[in-house]
């Protein structure tokens, strides 16, 4: 937190105010620790925005990748990519998770693992959007025009293909954002996925829900912001999707 | 008796820019037994006339003028009333496009519900009347297409079930939006009789709307001329299609290319912007002056019925069309050696596993079952056939650079099979591919500069001459500078078509695959794509391998023709020859079903073509692939029949370089 915009760090305590309410000192009140709810709020929230955008940017890359050259490719690599998503899809990722981030628990980097687990149980079923959806273009005639000219399927695959399903892409990682910040509280609620020191908005909901009674502003506040963020960003994927994509009827999805 | 007057009719929709005008000030009268055609290319607001005549226009569209049915005002009329009416007393004949139909009920169904909407009839006279229609469009009971569901029957049946669900009620008037654009040729015949034996039958007015100047010439009796949404020139079909009088009219007829027209370049209506004041025509028109340009002229009668909107009718008359629009003079190709062969493909079979479900599924098709070819540097041979036939299947083998399943492909010499890596990316630059729709062949998301560079990329220019390349490319198909940053959506149908020739130059080619490279365009651009192919042949000593189903743009650019069916080329020889003397019972029937600007002359002599139609699969396999609606094979012996059934007609020399695939041709004299 920026001490120029709140005095506040997320690692301050105040000796003067345990769980106090709102007031005009601490703004959002304070924990039974005397740290200021907001600015734990803030540095949660950049912890699940960070972990949101790099599972999603992983996850669609991974999908894109995957799902483009399966379709473009075809043969024994599409059907054993086709295999893998399948095997991927049906292993019950939540519990995977949860087992691997208990098992290497308190490290203060292990919140990286978080984002690669979730990154790869996130790419499969993109990538079989992102392959049906390249199917029907592999077959456009400037494709077949650019094999013709001798072009690689790399070059095809990333000039192409992908462009051309770029507006299905930014839905499908505005999606993910979305995703993977909810799994991500819904896994540091129950306490596995960010592991102490760090601070997300899931291990903050989960700790302010104890005291959820007495003291609401505790959960209130991480909840609040989280529910606001999921639909900001699924805001922001709509208005991208219709800024990039002419035919879409803005609204829906 | 009027059944449709149409007054003043204007409809337009909103865009970014304002209000744009699809159709403006369009008056149109039909009596009952009237077949009118609106032609007009793409955006001159046919299908919005015809949106408008049934009420199916967009809410968003403004609609205003009159359109009176049998004396009833339809504008301004709420849904309910329209569905009382629609199907009724208009009804429309939509495209054959399998969405047409409803895909889970089969065709007995539909027809019965069509009949059931409007009258108050049990279900088995709704039967025996839905029977009666299918009989009236040429489809008899035997034929089991009143059972059958939509994707079992063929799409010329298709077409003629579209018909019978028009005509479920009697209506008074007919539109057909482009009833022909989607099907075969020999087809295309077929249903412009079905139209005519519907309007002799029950005295129905039909509208048809095509961008087929010589399918409004087959049929109808009166045409309007569409340009940019204002009628330009109405009259009976043979004074417009015959003598036009509005310059633009004069430059489509001239620059269409006709089987029993001249050969060579083909006049052209110069490329230009529709002007907003004044003659939307102006700035293309060769007479075009100050007047033209600053007032728009008014439909005004010439002769009794007969109206054109031209301020220069005077000039017109004097003029005589050749100087309006004047051939360009052919290039002449540099003398070159004896012709070296650069494409030869011997024996080449393709087949395929059809799928899905169905009494043939899994059976194996031929798409090609051996076939020979020669092409010669700086020459063209066409392929030329109806859908399915295994043209497309051709190009792709060949284009494709790999060992064949069976046959062989040599390209300059060089057997494809043979081929490793690195040459068989050599072998690419010197075989491209220009395809049929440029909107579809031209990524949309790249400007015509990038579209350009790919292939230099590929093969490996350097960074600095690829500029200087993708400006040579654009003066070589015509283009200028400025084209270079736009996108293919920014471009006309021409100019995209051209973008398209000129990615698949970039690479200093020796031999071109064209695949249908005009049929995608609209007709006074078609010209110029034409002559500009013909001018690269000869500049550059280019080998054409056109694929094409129209055969008067084959005999425009194609030295030699080749006629396909099912697979197998049943005839091949030099275009005059082939065209002309044909020696095969299929391309009498494809020449036959050629439509033309003066009907009278070929409908003289014109055979009535059998109506079996069997399943494409089945012509697959051991015997002739036309016997089936064969009208030389009708008149044979049994005995004879049963060797069209069970021996395949091998190609037999019937004069220079001609050949035909058939037991019963005789050698044709020349």
């Amino acid at each position: 937190m920026v001490p120029l915009l709140w005095p506040w760090r997320a690692t301050d305590i105040d000796p003067r105010a345990f769980l106090s309410p709102p007031s005009a000192e601490h703004l959002w009140g304070t924990t039974q620790a005397g740290r200021d709810v907001l600015a734990l709020t803030a540095s949660g929230l950049g912890k699940s925005l960070v972990i949101g955008l790099l599972v999603a940017v992983l996850a669609t890359a991974l999908a894109a990748l995957v799902g483009a050259s399966a379709a473009y490719l075809g043969g024994w690599f599409e059907r054993s990519m086709l295999w893998l998503i399948d095997l991927l899809l049906v292993i019950p990722a939540f519990f995977l998770i949860a087992i691997v981030t208990r098992s290497a628990e308190s490290s203060s980097g292990s919140w990286w693992l978080l984002v690669i687990l979730l990154a790869a149980f996130a790419w499969p079923l993109s990538a079989r959007v992102v392959r049906s959806a390249t199917l029907s273009l592999r077959e456009r005639e400037y494709v077949l025009a650019a094999r013709y000219l001798g072009a690689s399927p790399l070059r095809i695959i990333t000039t192409h293909l992908l462009p051309n399903a770029s507006s299905l892409l930014i839905i499908d990682a505005t999606l993910g954002v979305g995703y993977a910040i909810l799994s991500e509280t819904g896994l540091s609620y129950f306490g596995f996925g960010v592991q102490a020191p760090d601070v997300s908005l899931g291990t903050l909901i989960s700790s302010g829900s104890n005291l959820m009674i007495g003291y609401p502003w505790v959960f209130i506040a991480p909840a609040t912001t989280l529910v606001v963020l999921v639909m900001c960003v699924n805001a922001i994927g709509d208005g991208l999707r219709d800024a990039f994509d002419p035919g879409s009827t803005p609204g829906g999805l | 008796m009027t059944v449709l007057e149409v007054r003043e009719l204007r409809v337009s929709f909103p865009s970014e820019t304002g209000q744009v005008w699809a159709v403006q000030d369009l008056s149109l009268t039909l009596a009952a037994g009237q077949i009118l055609a609106l032609v007009g290319e793409s955006g001159a607001g046919k299908s919005a006339t015809a949106l408008a005549l049934m009420g199916l226009l967009p809410a968003a569209a403004t609609v205003s003028g009159s359109v009176r049915l049998q004396n009833q005002e339809l504008l301004g009329l709420d849904d309910r009333e329209w569905s009382k009416l629609r199907g009724r007393h208009i009804a429309m004949v939509f495209a054959d496009d399998p969405s047409a139909l409803t895909p889970v009920y089969s065709i007995g169904v539909q027809l019965v519900e069509a009949v059931q909407i409007h009258q108050d009839l049990t279900a088995s006279q709704a039967r025996t009347r839905a029977r009666e229609l299918l009989e009236l469009v040429g489809l008899a009971p035997a034929t089991g297409v009143f059972e059958a569901f939509p994707h079992e029957i063929s799409g010329g049946q298709r077409q003629r079930v579209l018909i019978a669900l028009a005509l479920a009620n009697d209506p008074a008037v007919l539109i057909a939006d482009e009833p022909t654009s989607a099907v075969d040729v020999t087809v295309q015949s077929e249903v412009l009789a079905v139209l005519r034996r519907v309007r002799e039958h029950s005295n129905t007015a039909i509208v048809l709307i095509t961008h087929d100047l010589a399918v409004a010439a087959e049929l109808a009796d009166q045409v309007a001329v569409l340009y940019a949404g204002r009628a330009v020139e109405v009259g009976p079909s043979t004074a417009v299609l015959g003598a036009p009088r509005m310059p633009y009219t004069i430059g489509l007829v001239r620059s269409l290319p006709q089987l029993d027209g001249p050969v060579g370049p083909l006049p052209v209506i110069a490329a230009g912007e529709i002007a907003a004041t004044g003659c939307a025509f102006a700035p293309r028109c060769p007479l075009a002056n100050e007047e033209c340009r600053s007032r728009r002229p008014e439909l005004a009668s010439v002769t009794d019925g007969y109206q054109v909107a031209c301020s220069r009718q005077p000039q017109v008359e004097a003029a005589s069309p050749d100087a309006l629009f004047a051939a360009p003079s052919a290039t002449t190709a540099p003398a070159r050696d004896a012709a070296e062969v650069v494409l030869s493909v011997r024996g080449l079979k393709h087949s395929y596993r059809r799928r899905g479900r169905g009494w043939d599924a899994g059976r194996t098709v031929m798409a090609l079952d051996g076939v020979d070819l020669d092409l010669r540097a700086g020459q063209t041979v066409g392929v030329v056939g109806e859908s399915g036939c295994g043209k497309t299947t051709l190009l792709r083998s060949i284009l494709e650079l790999s060992r064949p399943r069976a046959g062989r492909v040599m390209v300059l010499g060089t057997d494809v099979a043979t081929l490793t890596r690195r040459s068989r990316r050599d072998a690419r630059r010197r075989l491209q591919v220009v395809f049929q729709d440029p909107m579809a062949a031209l990524d949309p998301r790249l400007p015509v500069a990038d579209i350009l560079a790919e292939p230099l990329v590929i093969t490996g220019w350097s960074r600095a001459a690829i500029p200087g390349r993708i400006g040579e490319l654009l003066a070589l198909v015509g283009l200028s500078h400025d084209h270079a940053q736009r996108f293919p959506q920014q471009l006309s149908g021409g100019q995209r078509q051209r973008v398209g020739i000129a990615r698949a130059l970039a690479t200093e080619p020796s031999i071109l695959l064209l695949d249908e490279p005009v049929s995608a365009l609209d007709a006074s651009v078609r010209s110029g794509v034409l002559n500009l192919l013909q001018d690269l042949q000869a500049q550059l000593g280019l080998a054409y391998l056109l694929v094409g189903h129209d055969l008067a743009v084959v005999r425009q650019l194609a030295d030699q023709v080749v006629v396909m069916r099912a697979g197998r080329f049943v005839e091949i020889g030099p275009t005059p020859a082939v065209l002309t003397h044909p020696a095969h019972p299929y391309t009498v029937a494809l020449r036959q079903a050629v439509p033309s600007l003066n009907p009278t002359v070929r409908r003289a002599g014109l055979p009535q073509t059998p109506t079996e139609e069997l399943p494409p699969a089945a012509l697959h396999g051991v015997g002739c692939p036309y016997r089936g609606p064969c009208l030389r094979r009708a008149g044979l012996a049994q005995a004879d029949r049963d060797r069209c059934d069970s021996e395949d007609p091998a190609l037999v020399l019937l004069g220079a370089d001609h050949r035909a695939a058939c037991h019963f041709t005789k050698p044709v004299a020349q």
